[in-house]
């Protein structure tokens, strides 16, 4: 299994800060598209990916046990 | 903490003292506050949510970054989150180095990134409503972590 994390307006939308799914195997933007389409998000065009808190690519394949973060735009400063 | 993510109100002394270095000519401080009008819209309070444990790796990164393109610097980012008020203190970045002109640099190229590559989140509340902020520099990704010098100047 794979903890899913959300921030910002993701967070908002999932309704969660995080959701345990079972991405081994898949790729980070089939994992995108998956979740784009389960929960109705707004905008993901612009969301970056993290693997273990690592920014990822969209064809970095998910391993068992990978932290996945969706990270909006960020807006610190 | 010389890179870190604060619930607490920064002690900006404390930023500092961690760059006082026997080298150093000069030490710049850049303090980030909070604004009440953004474009004409009154902000009565912001919201900083981060990613802490990668914001934490990304702000080290940067402190890299700096040590790598300006000799003998040294630097220390602190970073606000929770419910911050009209002139509070939402960044704290000091830089040390041999030479002043150095120092005003990288401290300018420290913010840059933070909006670049930092997991950090702002939540604007106005008087009828309310907006995660994203994309402040009318940019996309950084998969890699990448954009650099060019962009400081945009």
């Amino acid at each position: 299994m794979n903890n899913v994390l959300f921030f910002a307006h993701l967070k908002d939308e999932v309704g969660a800060e995080s959701l345990q799914i079972e991405a081994k195997g898949k790729t980070v933007l089939a994992l995108k598209q998956e979740v784009h389409e389960t929960y109705g998000l707004s905008s993901f065009n612009s969301v970056m990916t993290a693997i273990n808190e690592e920014f990822a690519e969209d064809d970095d394949v998910i391993q068992e046990g990978d932290t996945i973060a969706f990270i909006p735009p960020v807006s610190g400063g | 903490m010389k890179f870190g993510i604060s619930k607490e109100p920064i002690n900006i002394q404390e930023v500092i003292d961690h760059v006082v270095q026997r080298n150093a000519g000069a030490i710049t401080t850049f303090i980030g506050t909070v604004r009440e009008l953004t474009k004409g819209k009154k902000t009565l309070f912001l919201i900083y949510e981060a990613y802490e444990s990668m914001a934490v790796k990304k702000l080290e990164q940067i402190g890299t970054e700096i040590r790598e393109r300006w000799q003998g610097a040294e630097v220390a980012i602190v970073h606000r989150v929770g419910k911050l008020d009209i002139t509070d203190v939402a960044v704290v970045i000091a830089v040390s180095t041999p030479h002043r002109a150095d120092a005003y640099e990288a401290n300018r190229y420290a913010i840059e990134r933070i909006k670049e590559i930092v997991p950090i989140w702002k939540k604007e509340h106005w008087e009828d409503g309310q907006e995660w902020i994203g994309d402040q520099l009318e940019k996309v990704s950084y998969p890699e972590g990448k954009p650099e010098a060019k962009h400081l100047d945009e």
